[in-house]
């Protein structure tokens, strides 16, 4: 906490002037509201319209943690069967890598063609874009293990499976949580653009039909609460990975974050 | 004559084209202390992986106990030259590593084992807050307490500075006393291999081959003041002597 008030005060400060900024430009040059509304009229707009947004807030939060959960589970699947089974490795991984170079929302509108408006798709986006970063950072993990942690375990008589369980899997942790952190993020954008793509539900929902009635505030609303959850997702992850990986010093975590 | 606990038996090894061990051929006795003393690079760490199964030999064998282990792992207890403690584990979970892979843990006889060298209060850290003469300690509890009878520790105290050293040398012989293995000893130090061992055996320069074989006179349990005596001077100038016409 002392942490955070000698060095949060800089950023915070800086936040606070381009605010009052913002909110006196807005005043004093008159900009249109539905153009560039205040802050203050965002904030009311955030705390009125509450019962508006809460159900689409909580549509968009479910579909991400769903998506973002089934990622995760195929992402650690793929990376450990890749590990696991070198020649497969071979064969798959480039064809991975270079599938990423297919931005994965230009395939959105393929895979409404395929599977309609349904949970399926949106389902598949957020999946898509979150299983990548999990995949690769797990297999870093997995092959960076050091030399020396391999050649006692293996001259006392490991076995392969209790090679990768008790050095390949712990070592690979704090790799394993960085992607997370960036799956995490994604899988946010990923549900509001699938949501964008036709939905009844969720903050993108919420968010076409604010601009396509002019309703800039609510744009902004829905902007910062994409903010929020991502970043309130971003920390919860690193609050689980200080749970469970005790080890290291603070010094350490931050390289790897 | 009993028969040997370990017989490394007429081995070779070839690292693309270069040859690394040369007919190598030495036994350890049961209960024990041989030291290996050879130059940097002459492949004394490359023998231990040759005797854990880690490499494979051209040609030659090993036999533990009158029956080949040529390439099988997991038959002798192995300490690395750097520590090599995971350090996601504490030290407790860091010395029962060994025997866990075998596949039954003592987590009593491990704690008193921890308490005997000294490292009480330290049983839930994890390695990184350990000094490197404190890892060295684990490193060696986790091998001492691993089920096999041959434990084989490579130059484990290489790293530390003189003075860990000196204690450390004095806590591993009591240990040892009390504790009787058969141990294979890799050191750079002529001192260290003559104030702990039973026999050295003296490598030569690339490709190794045994050069000579000291047997050590002097009785146990040892003093650390016996490393100033006239007999353990004279015993250290003829292995200086040795060694020196390797180079
Ligand atoms: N896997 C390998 N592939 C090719 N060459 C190797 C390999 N391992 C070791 N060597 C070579 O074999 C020789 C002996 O190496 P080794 O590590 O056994 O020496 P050492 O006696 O333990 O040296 P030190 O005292 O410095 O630890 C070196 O020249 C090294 O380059
Ligand atoms: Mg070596």
């Amino acid at each position: 906490m002392k942490t955070y008030a000698s060095k949060g005060w800089r950023p915070t400060a800086v936040l606070l002037l381009l605010l009052v900024i913002w909110e006196s430009s807005s005043r004093f040059l008159a900009i249109q509201e539905w153009l560039f509304p205040a802050p203050t009229t965002i904030i009311r707009e955030g705390i009125n319209g509450w019962s508006q947004y809460a159900p689409h807030l909580l549509s968009t939060i479910q579909l991400t943690l769903i998506g973002f959960a089934i990622g995760t589970l195929i992402g650690l699947a793929v990376a450990v069967i890749l590990h696991l089974i070198p020649s497969l490795r071979e064969a798959v991984y480039p064809l991975l890598i270079l599938s990423q170079n297919i931005p994965i929302i230009v395939l959105a509108p393929l895979l409404v063609l395929w599977f309609g408006f349904g949970v399926l798709p949106k389902l598949i986006i957020i999946i898509l874009v979150c299983f990548f970063p999990i995949t690769v950072a797990a297999m870093d993990g997995f092959r960076q293990t050091n030399r020396e942690y391999i050649h006692y375990m293996k001259m006392a008589g490991a076995t392969r499976s209790q090679l990768f369980r008790k050095l390949e899997w712990p070592h690979a942790m704090p790799s394993i949580f960085s992607g997370l952190k960036i799956s995490a993020t994604y899988s946010v954008m990923g549900a509001v653009i699938s949501e964008w793509l036709g939905a009844s539900e969720g903050i993108g929902v919420y968010m076409t039909l604010a601009s396509s009635s002019f309703r800039t505030d609510r744009v902004f609303v829905a902007i910062f609460l994409i903010m929020i959850l991502s970043l309130s997702f971003f920390f919860i992850i690193t609050q689980v990975e200080k749970r469970m990986i005790r080890y290291q010093t603070e010094g350490e975590r931050d390289a790897n974050g | 004559m009993p028969m040997a606990k370990l017989e490394i038996q007429d081995v070779s090894k070839t690292f693309d084209g270069t040859s690394v061990l040369d007919h190598l051929t030495f036994q350890l006795k049961d209960k024990e202390f041989v030291s290996i003393l050879g130059p940097s690079g002459s492949g004394k760490s490359t023998l231990f992986h040759v005797i854990g199964g880690l490499l494979s030999p051209d040609s030659g064998d090993i036999v533990m106990d009158g029956s080949s282990i040529t390439g099988q792992r997991g038959k002798i207890s192995y300490m690395p030259q750097s520590p090599s403690l995971l350090p996601w584990r504490t030290v407790l979970e860091n010395v029962l590593l060994g025997s866990e892979i075998q596949g039954k843990t003592d987590r009593e006889q491990a704690l008193r084992m921890i308490e005997k060298s000294g490292l009480s209060g330290y049983e839930h850290t994890y390695p990184e807050q350990l000094s490197g003469g404190m890892k060295q300690r684990v490193s060696f509890i986790r091998s001492l307490l691993s089920p096999q009878p041959v434990i084989c520790l490579d130059e484990p105290f290489s790293a530390l500075d003189e003075f860990t050293r000196h204690d450390m040398q004095k806590w591993l012989l009591s240990i040892w006393e009390e504790h009787q293995r058969s141990i294979l000893f890799i050191t750079h130090n002529i001192e260290e291999a003559l104030f702990l061992s039973d026999r050295i055996i003296v490598l030569s320069d690339r490709p190794a081959h045994v050069q000579k074989e000291f047997t050590v006179p002097f009785s146990r349990p040892r003093d650390p003041s016996l490393v100033l005596t006239e007999p353990f001077l004279t015993c250290k100038k003829q292995i200086y002597k040795e060694i020196r016409k390797l180079s």
